[in-house]
């Protein structure tokens, strides 16, 4: 391995990691914090794609000259629709179903078939093509062999900017200190005086959201199909519990770890063996740790 | 004796009863006698609802086309479409349908070989007749299916030997991890190495794999004159939308893919894919009479935008090799067509193909084409009819 491609494997290290960090933290925000298995969180995540879908075609066909920024809107608007979304979701669905976690799973995995389906009845069942924008495509050449991906560069910087709104929505502001309140002991904040009702809703409503921006940023690397959300729902799962369930640090950690593991793996051996080799130190460590790497202290 | 005992009258009330219940049925079976029964079975829900649903319209343009035009013998298809749902044993429970209720004549059906795999025992003890549309890994020959798409031999022999002649001796195979790229890999290595090249490297990713970045740096490190890509579905996407990110765009490494045709271009995004190579049987490109009609039709049916790609051809041509094979046989029995089936001919799309004397594979050209930014292919160059081979020595 030349000094060239080592400083590109790094960088995919990174830009694996920043991708990880950004599917999972909805997930870890709504399974962590709530306690809710939201299986349909992939399909929240091909809402974002869609919506992208969306405006990039008004924008392809309306507003032209504007399609050097139309991925700002796109992300934006993606992140409303799914909160929206979300908080629909939360007061007209999962709030029934509040400690029956298995319920949870089933009837969450049920809404995701729905929604590819939806998917697939607007959209067909053929894959769409979002168009990306210009000076995302192609390469940083910092050498004359080593070249950075600009679309990733924009991802781990996005990625950068949506872990600190998120740290700084959580614990610096007065409904952060209410999500934390009622994820610590529920009834007592409600004793406090705290709707915890609504807490509930803006915490899966913001989970949700950053679902959608996940999947919004995911149209540049990825694809764009009614099953797209299946692609990354393992990997946010596996990110998820091997962080351990109620810590947002612990998400980051082990989408660092599994990010390096995967690349230096894939790279020394093949594809499918990184994956299977993954896959077993997530067992092992489960097995030893088995409230995962950061193992919170939450008044159960 | 007349109606005048009980038990008598109740007997005839209940015949008139069932008679009258029955006469619906009647009717339409008297109707039914100047049609004859098709099946299309494939998936219109769920995962491979992406790559089936354009082949169902395709056939079905072929029968409305055929029914317009006389039918088959005399007699009107009457198409009945299934869906298989992306699931293997639905799929064999609807051929069991298609074949035992419905006593249909022939089904054109089924995308993946687990599919064709699931329903194959079916066909086989029901002695029924599949038409199968879609490019797959040969290493199958049954009495019961007819498969009118490349098996591996078809595609992958003919791109190896025109890379090596005409863009560079040095190979990097990319694959999705299952069946059709492991076969068609083991029959491109010692094809490469049969024109003397070489197999830098071989990688697989797993079905669904979104992230290629280190394989694009193995790619990179190796520095092969030819990428050989068999990576399938939204993988596909992601390897090509990354492969331009990391600057290997299709104006600077050459690139060819038997498993692209313009169906997943439109999913991969035009100016991702151009510049790269296709090996296919068909393109829509292709300037021949027969084609021109075939695209306009497809056009004029289901909307201007709409894309052709190889296995709707192959669908489309399956109906009328079927038709043709009938109209030999003057019968619609199974093993007459069959027999009928043995070098038929065919003035298709994709040019003058034929069926095979016994392999039930069908003789064809492979042509490699070159992605435009219009998402069409460009085809540079084109074969003669090649022998299918499904068990190829290797």
């Amino acid at each position: 391995m030349t000094f060239d491609i080592a400083v590109m494997q790094i960088f995919n290290g990174i830009s694996l990691f920043t991708i990880l960090v950004l599917m999972a933290l909805g997930l870890a925000i709504v399974f962590g914090l709530m306690g809710v298995i939201n299986m349909a969180h992939g399909e929240l995540m091909a809402l974002g794609a869609y919506v992208t879908y969306m405006v990039a075609y008004v924008f392809e066909r309306h507003l032209p000259s504007l399609m050097g920024v139309y991925i700002f809107f796109a992300i934006f608007l993606a992140f409303i629709v799914t909160f929206i979304f979300g908080w629909i979701l939360e007061r007209g669905f999962i709030r029934f179903l509040y400690h029956r976690p298995l319920d949870t799973l089933l009837a969450t995995w049920g809404l995701s078939l729905v929604l590819q389906q939806s998917y697939r009845s607007i959209f067909g069942a053929q894959e769409v093509s979002v168009p990306m924008t210009k000076w995302l495509t192609g390469a940083w050449d910092v050498t004359e062999n080593i070249q950075i991906p600009l679309n990733r560069l924009f991802i781990v910087g996005l990625t950068i900017l949506v872990s600190f709104g998120v740290y700084y929505f959580l614990y610096r502001t007065r409904w952060g200190l209410r999500i934390r309140a009622v994820t610590q002991n529920r009834s007592m904040s409600g004793a406090a005086g705290i709707n915890t009702n609504r807490v509930d809703a803006l915490t899966f409503a913001v989970g949700s959201g950053l679902a959608g921006i996940a999947g919004a940023v995911f149209t540049m690397i990825g694809s764009t199909n009614p099953l797209t959300g299946q692609l990354y729902i393992v990997d946010s799962f596996i990110v998820v519990v091997f962080g351990g369930v109620a810590s947002l640090l612990g998400t980051f950690v082990s989408g660092f770890a599994i990010a390096q593991a995967q690349t230096t793996l894939e790279f020394l051996l093949s594809g499918s063996m990184a994956k299977v080799a993954i896959l077993l130190m997530v067992v092992v460590t489960l097995y030893f740790r088995p409230n995962g790497l950061f193992a919170a202290r939450v008044r159960q | 004796m007349g109606l005048g005992n009980r038990r008598n009258f109740i007997k005839a009330g209940t015949a008139l009863g069932t008679a009258a219940a029955v006469g619906p049925w009647f009717i339409k079976d008297l109707y039914a006698a100047d049609t004859i029964r098709v099946g299309q079975l494939h998936s219109l829900t769920g995962t491979i609802a992406i790559a089936e649903a354009a082949i169902v319209e395709a056939e079905k343009m072929a029968i409305d086309e055929i029914n317009a035009a006389g039918g088959v013998l005399g007699r009107q298809i009457e198409s009945i479409v299934e869906d298989g749902a992306s699931d293997w044993p639905t799929f064999a429970e609807k051929a069991k349908k298609l074949l035992i209720r419905d006593k249909v004549a022939a089904v054109f059906g089924c995308y993946t070989s687990a599919s064709r795999k699931s329903v194959l025992p079916v066909f086989e003890q029901n002695n029924g007749l599949l038409y199968y549309p879609t490019y797959y890994e040969g290493q199958e020959q049954s009495k019961n299916v007819i498969y009118t798409a490349q098996e591996a031999t078809q595609s992958v022999i003919a791109a190896i030997e025109w890379l090596a002649k005409s863009k560079g001796k040095t190979f990097f195979l990319v694959g999705s991890d299952y069946i059709y790229p492991r076969t068609c890999n083991k029959i491109a290595k010692p094809t490469i190495a049969r024109v003397g090249g070489k197999t830098l490297g071989e990688e697989y990713a797993p079905l669904g794999h979104t992230e290629f970045s280190s394989i694009i740096n193995k790619i990179k490190a190796a520095k092969p004159d030819c990428i050989y890509s068999t990576v399938v579905g939204g993988s596909n996407v992601a390897f090509f939308k990354q492969l331009v990110a990391a600057g290997l765009s299709g104006d600077k490494q050459t690139l060819l893919s038997t498993v692209v045709s313009e169906n997943e271009i439109d999913g991969i995004g035009k100016e991702n894919a151009a510049g790269y190579y296709a090996c296919m049987g068909y393109f829509q490109s292709q300037k021949n009479p027969a084609n021109e009609k075939f695209v306009k039709a497809i056009k004029a049916k289901y909307g201007q935008d709409r894309v052709v790609g190889d296995p709707m051809e192959c669908g489309y041509t399956g109906v009328y090799f079927w038709k043709l094979a009938c109209e030999k046989a003057k019968s619609f029995d199974v093993d007459k067509v069959v027999a009928a089936s043995s070098d038929l001919a065919l003035d298709a799309p994709e040019g003058k193909i034929k069926l095979h004397k016994s392999n039930h594979h069908t003789w064809k050209h492979a042509r490699i084409g070159r992605a435009r930014p219009d998402g069409q292919f460009d085809i540079v160059h084109e074969s003669a009819l090649i022998e299918p081979n499904p068990f190829p020595k290797l």
